[in-house]
């Protein structure tokens, strides 16, 4: 048990966003003096709880302690003075200013309380900060100079610069080199070892085991157990973060009668925003009624994958082939012609236009359908949106109302609805179930299932291993960029391992 | 030596360019909170028709209606930038739509105009205006004498917000977090600072710049009020701040440049100097320079690299999804 008084104490935390609740209930404790791992996959409500922590966010319902005082953070600054920091996963520096005077930015009891300010008055600061806990910056520097690295320092400087005593860093070392990692986690030993509770936030498996020593592990927004590491082995955190040992699969993997791919990718790379590479050598191909799952954290490649397929993104190498036809790079219209269809993983911004109403949405794929001569047939495209409305069971009051005013579940059947209308080949998913409620999400896999039966190649991305063991014949797991294949489809420790980035072979005989 | 046509060209470059320095140092605090503001060019002439009606109206000695005219076209340039403020900041809207709006609104053939008749003021020599300050023995210094002491009061004034604004940008506690709103609201939110009240108050004083910019023109450049009489010195202001790279002393330098541009034709005619379509080029040039300095920053990287507030024109919202 955590010492009497624990550092960090939540309890009972609630916080509900319109459709979502991300925190359902979460406790938290976390002591002075550790490095507390917060483990769970994607939107499992880790970011939250510690966004409410760091008063970013309000808690609908809760308690937060801090050594026993109880706190309510109407805003960042508060939690700040109160000693509670936080280096976000884009961080809230200023790319302009000087490391020096993003130290003072944040500061209000030294060098930066005053009318006028010197940030040279800090440099001394700085530099004895960072030889102390090996985060050395040049306090000139400006922040837009310095690598992803240094300014992750720069963020912790600034925590340390502000005498936190509860540090927390969302994923810190998904922008790190393994090698920058590994002096993270001396800095975040040795500021454990001062006596201040570090919490670490991550979803990776080797590294909550390599540096912690507590670990909490949510799951949907709750809190699922809260464990000493060193009774914790990979597998066993795997176990915990995917959920129950599952039941018999729902759907027996299909018998490709015609082993002759719809889909096949050959040697596909892509850059991604940011010009950084984000798919490295993709090769995969999907027989007709075959769904294959992509499983893995978000972020390691697969909306590069998907955009890339749909021609949303143009590769910088290698081919994407439905049928044998090769697809023009980067052609969406192509795609179309082709019969790829996409759902995708944000469906009001990118799958639907938000302010435009059902039948305008429902119409979108093909405007033809509905023209007389050179006009388009309003009466037409009310008669395709009923029709629709009726077939994918879409709770609309009315097809003129915009789309923006439907649920979530009635939004994805919206989407579906509009990519089933016309001849499907291949059908690339992308989330499709997240954040949906139950029906809406048995309705989705139906219509994933029904796409497969009528002999499209479908490509499932998910992050919800419980549904890529329901569906999928196949699973192929993505990480930073590669696809690797899974021995056996329903061995979820060996996909859980791949998807932290541990090849089986490697992750010891724990097991 | 005093009427060469340099020293004449500096000297009336300065007196012709500070209405532009008034007008660019309020839309760079502006700017430099996140907040574009193309309403500079209403704005200063409200400010410019306000300030022109006071004179005519107070009844007191020069200097004190003088001054109290400035006051009135500061309150009513901020009047119209709070318009402004509440639109883009609270409301979040389109800062350039509602930048248009504002000079639409407030322009020639706009507000300004209606008060100009209305008020009664148009075309009638100003009852009092700004003179040189300094006595004459000082301005017949050879060079000096017409460029340094040879100004009015309005000039020094500028002089010295070209100073402050400099060190209250670099050297202060508020100045820093201006730049940090500018630059990036999610990290100055973060760090504690009200990025609404910031952005609020500096949309504000530069209202109150543009007002005061408008009346230098009408109590001291040409005192007197005609419809649309700033003549586009909005838009140049707004091209100035680009051109200085949001900074204050650049701002000096290119208004007086720009000022020096339009005192070139009027001085060219006066000594009879012909250079080609004389009235036509060098009355265009002032705004063929603001095209295309305009055309060339336009590019989000031009910006970027230029030094523009990475925030700039962008609302701040907390991201409660």
């Amino acid at each position: 048990m955590p010492t009497p008084t624990p550092a960090v104490s939540m309890r009972g935390i609630t916080k509900r966003f319109p459709g979502v609740v991300a925190n359902d209930g979460v406790d938290f404790e976390a002591a002075a003096g550790e490095v507390h791992a917060l483990l769970g996959e994607n939107g499992a409500g880790k970011t939250t709880l510690s966004l409410i922590l760091t008063g970013l966010y309000r808690p609908d319902e809760g308690e937060i302690r801090l050594f026993g005082e109880p706190v309510e953070f109407a805003s960042p600054r508060e939690a700040l003075d109160a000693g509670v920091s936080m280096v976000h996963q884009h961080f809230r520096l200023v790319d302009r200013f000087t490391v020096a005077e993003n130290l003072i930015l944040g500061d209000r009891r030294g060098a930066g309380s005053h009318f006028q300010i010197d940030p040279r008055a800090v440099e001394g600061q700085v530099r004895e900060l960072g030889e102390r806990y090996q985060l050395t910056v040049d306090p000139r520097a400006h922040v837009w100079q310095l690598s992803v690295g240094e300014q992750q320092r720069v963020a912790i400087l600034n925590a340390l610069y502000q005498n936190a005593r509860v540090l927390l860093l969302d994923e810190p070392t998904a922008v790190l080199t393994p090698d920058e990692a590994d002096r993270l986690f001396v800095t975040l030993r040795q500021m454990a070892a001062e006596g201040r509770t570090v919490i670490f936030i991550s979803h990776k498996l080797n590294e909550v085991t390599a540096v912690s020593d507590r670990v909490t592990v949510l799951r949907a927004g709750r809190t699922i157990a809260s464990v000493t590491t060193a009774d914790a082995t990979p597998q066993s955190l795997a176990a915990l973060t995917i959920g129950h040992q599952l039941e018999a699969v729902t759907r027996e993997p299909h018998v490709i009668a015609d082993p002759k791919p719809i889909l096949t990718i050959e040697g596909l790379c892509a850059d991604n925003d940011r010009g950084l590479e984000a798919l490295d050598d993709v090769s995969l191909a999907i027989c007709p009624g075959e769904i294959v799952a992509v499983a893995g954290v978000a972020g390691n490649g697969q909306r590069e994958l998907a955009e890339t397929i749909t021609g949303l993104r143009h590769p910088s190498r290698g081919s994407i082939s439905v049928d044998g036809k090769r697809l023009g790079n980067g052609d969406p219209r192509d795609a179309v012609d082709a019969g790829v269809r996409y759902i995708p993983e944000d469906r009001l911004g990118t799958g639907l236009s938000p302010g435009l109403s059902v039948s305008i949405n429902l119409a979108l794929r093909g405007f033809q359908r509905y023209c007389v001569g050179p006009f388009l047939s309003l009466r037409r495209m009310r008669a395709g949106a009923e029709q629709a409305i009726d077939r994918f069971d879409i709770k609309a009051a009315d097809p003129e109302i915009e789309v923006e005013t439907l649920s979530g579940g009635n939004l994805q059947k919206v989407v579906i609805a509009r990519e089933f209308s016309e001849a499907l080949k291949v059908l690339v998913a992308a989330s499709p179930t997240r954040g949906l409620d139950v029906s809406a999400v048995e309705s989705v896999h139906g219509q994933l299932l029904a796409a497969a039966e009528s002999g499209a190649a479908v490509l499932l991305i998910s992050e919800d291993l419980d549904e890529i063991l329901a569906l999928a014949d196949r699973v192929v797991v993505m990480y930073e960029g590669q696809l690797s294949a899974v021995g056996r489809r329903d061995d979820v420790g060996e996909i859980g391992l791949r998807m932290a980035g541990v090849s089986p072979a490697t992750a010891g005989d724990t097991s | 030596m005093n009427n060469s046509l340099l020293v004449v060209l500096i000297a009336s470059g300065i007196a012709y360019g500070t209405p532009l320095l008034f007008a660019s140092l309020g839309e760079l605090l502006a700017e430099r909170s996140g907040v574009l503001n193309l309403g500079v060019e209403g704005m200063m002439l409200v400010g410019a028709v306000m300030g022109f009606w006071t004179v005519q109206r107070v009844h007191a000695d020069s200097p004190l209606s003088l001054a109290i005219a400035i006051v009135i076209a500061a309150i009513a340039g901020t009047a119209m930038a709070a318009i402004h403020a509440f639109l883009v900041i609270t409301l979040r809207a389109s800062q350039i739509v509602s930048g248009l709006a504002l000079t639409i609104f407030a322009g020639a053939a706009g507000l300004s105009s209606y008060l100009g008749n209305d008020l009664n003021v148009a075309d009638q020599p100003a009852r009092h205006s700004f003179q040189p300050l300094l006595p004459a023995s000082l301005q017949k210094l050879p060079v000096v004498g017409p460029i340094v002491f040879g100004q009015n009061i309005l000039v020094y004034l500028s002089w010295g917000c070209v100073v402050v604004v400099g060190l209250y940008l670099s050297r202060t506690r508020p100045g820093l977090n201006v730049r940090a709103v500018g630059e990036s609201p999610a990290a100055a939110d973060t760090m504690g600072i009200n990025v609404t009240a910031y952005r609020y108050a500096h949309t504000l004083i530069g209202g109150t710049f543009a007002g005061i910019a408008g009346a230098t023109i009408t109590l001291a450049i040409t005192p007197q009020w005609v419809d649309g009489i700033t003549g586009g010195a909005g838009w140049i202001a707004i091209a100035l701040v680009i051109f200085a790279f949001w900074r204050p002393e650049l701002c000096l330098v290119g208004a007086y440049f720009f000022g020096a541009m339009q005192a070139l034709a009027p001085e060219l005619q006066a000594r009879n100097i012909q250079l080609g379509p004389t009235v036509l080029w060098s009355n265009a040039l002032p705004y063929v320079m603001t095209i295309v300095v305009l055309v060339f920053v336009s590019s989000g990287t031009a910006r970027r690299r230029l030094g523009a507030p990475a925030a700039l024109g962008t609302p701040y919202i907390r991201e409660e999804h």
